[in-house]
């Protein structure tokens, strides 16, 4: 059993490389002056800028205030999502009949991109909180019943006839069959969600929000304070990776407890 | 509580006229708590013989009936053991086993004592909060024998239960199941490929022919274990050298042969 330490390493080496090459050409290229500091500030500018941001207050308010305010946001708008999409889509898996009726709205209204919303999101809430939750939702809402719906559709036959002879309602075939099988595809579904969410609900704060990342960097971007625009840049990818790393291993500690290679 | 009847049912699959008939006039009466076993070639229309008593399967003509209604949907009064288990993988052992008590509403301390009543019976005691994947194929089995059990269902129909299972394991779950039956006797009705087990088992043994399938014979076995005292013996293979089970064993296959041999033909 050696290979897999070893491919392990080259794994990790491959990883590492790629970042140096990534920061490498990033440093070069301003400090050269190939390309002029204004455009790319450099990552240590960068750095610096973050550091400052964190006890430094920008467009009304310190970075870590403003990843704040945008990832409540994000946790309301993707929890409504979750809340309403997980049990539509068991629902349309289960009863065909709110497959029919809800399928063909829902198949249109998938399409439409989360920042479609914008404009109705600031006609209806204006920059208050339920602007950018609205358009997360639109964003992360089809993943959760895409995910639920197929899990519940793809549920083994067999174990929806064990439980049929053993007397279960429709309602705890939900609760107690469908969405407990259906949870491997519904966390993948999470995942999706959250991470079209997250990059929605950044794109609706850069209109219609006065707080957040967001409104932060197009602040930043009318003052030409391209470092901190790259900072909010840098946060939004740090918060991102960090919400995927929690739903990932999720998904893998449920896999596990189902005896499922993880 | 738990006569199982076939009144001349026929199945066929795909559209009424260009589908082909998987059973034609199938007639069988299966009384109160006895055991009854079907043999037959592979495809002659087992499964779904057993199917459309469990509710799974329409029939399209004839009924099939138990406790002299119609059946109509799946429901607990009859339980079904399948060959690959089904046992919910989310669930331990014991979620497993109390969950059709659940869906009756059993009160909490009735169902508790019965949970436990059956996984003694079974001796899955020490199992109890394991998961599915956890356990062996015989285990995983005795918990789907615990499941339908718990339920005290009038009917258990149970689709080659042990052909999953090693022949080792698979003994040993015919001694508990012959042990089970005399314990607390059910209507069973048991499909099975092995000749052997289906004499050992049952109180009757229905032979069907190929497809179109249909009952083409109906054995006693009842007769011949109670005059030779075979649950006198405690281990299938002293019941299995005796001559009088040979000989039922021999005429099940004779009649079974005929029907392979006309396949092949
Ligand atoms: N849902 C279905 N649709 C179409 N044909 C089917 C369906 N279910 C079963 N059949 C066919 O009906 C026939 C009888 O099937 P069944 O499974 O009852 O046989 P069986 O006696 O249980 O066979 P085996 O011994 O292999 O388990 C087979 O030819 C099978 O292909
Ligand atoms: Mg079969």
């Amino acid at each position: 059993m050696e290979e897999r330490p070893l491919y392990l390493t080259s794994t990790l080496l491959y990883g590492f490389a790629g970042l140096v090459v990534f920061f490498g050409v990033w440093f070069v290229l301003p400090t050269t002056g190939l390309v002029p500091v204004q455009f790319l500030p450099s990552p240590i500018t960068v750095a610096e800028r973050v550091a400052t941001l964190t006890t430094n207050r920008f467009a009304g308010a310190t970075l870590p205030a403003h990843i704040a305010y945008s990832f409540t946001r994000f946790i309301s708008g993707f929890a409504l999502a979750a809340l309403i999409g997980i049990p539509l889509g068991l629902l349309m898996g289960w009863f065909r009949i709110v497959d029919e009726i809800a399928g063909p709205i829902f198949d249109g209204l998938r399409f439409i991109a989360p920042i479609a919303w914008v404009p109705f999101a600031a006609l209806w809430f204006g920059t208050g909180i339920g602007g950018p939750i609205m358009i997360i939702f639109a964003g992360a809402f089809p993943p959760c019943v895409i995910n639920a719906y197929r899990g519940a559709r793809q549920v083994d036959p067999r174990l929806i006839e064990a439980a049929e002879m053993l007397g279960t309602s429709d309602m705890r075939m939900m609760t107690n069959i469908l969405l407990p099988a259906s949870v491997p595809s519904i966390v993948a579904g999470l995942r999706v969600a959250a991470g079209l969410g997250w990059q929605s609900l950044v794109g609706a704060e850069l209109i219609v929000a006065s707080t957040g990342v967001g409104f932060m960097m197009v602040q930043a971007q009318a003052n030409v304070a391209t470092s901190t625009v790259m900072s909010g840049m840098v946060a939004i990818g740090i918060v991102g990776l960090l919400i995927d790393i929690i739903l990932r291993w999720g998904e893998a500690a449920i896999r596990r407890r189902r005896g499922l290679n993880a | 509580m738990g006569a199982i009847r076939f009144d001349n049912v026929g199945k066929v699959f795909g559209r009424a006229n260009s589908g082909f008939a998987a059973l034609e006039a199938v007639d069988l009466d299966i009384r109160e708590r006895e055991f009854v076993a079907i043999v037959g070639p592979s495809g002659c229309g087992k499964t779904t013989c057993l199917r459309m008593v469990a509710g799974f399967e329409s029939v399209s003509s004839g009924r099939v009936l138990v406790n002299d209604r119609v059946v109509k949907a799946p429901g607990s009064d009859r339980a079904v053991v399948f060959q690959q288990f089904a046992l919910f993988p989310w669930k331990t052992v014991r979620q497993n086993i109390e969950f059709g008590l659940r869906n009756k509403r059993t009160p909490r301390d009735e169902r508790n004592e019965l949970v436990d009543d059956v996984l003694k019976l079974m001796t899955l005691e020490s199992h109890r909060d394991a998961y599915p994947h956890q356990l062996s194929g015989g285990m995983q089995q005795r918990v789907a024998i615990a499941r339908a059990y718990v339920l005290d269902p009038d009917v258990l129909l149970m689709d080659e239960p042990f052909g999953a299972l090693d022949a080792q394991t698979r003994v040993v779950m015919q001694e508990e199941l012959v042990r089970l039956a005399r314990i607390n006797p059910r209507t069973v009705l048991f499909i099975t490929h092995a000749v052997e087990e289906a004499v050992y088992l049952a109180d009757r043994v229905a032979i069907m022919s190929r497809r179109p399938g249909t009952i083409k014979e109906v054995i006693d076995v009842k007769t011949v274990r109670t005059s030779e005292d075979w649950d006198g013996f405690e281990k299938i293979e002293d019941v299995m050298d005796l001559e009088s089970f040979v000989h039922l064993r021999t005429r099940i296959w004779k009649s079974l042969r005929e029907e392979k041999v006309a396949v092949d033909g």
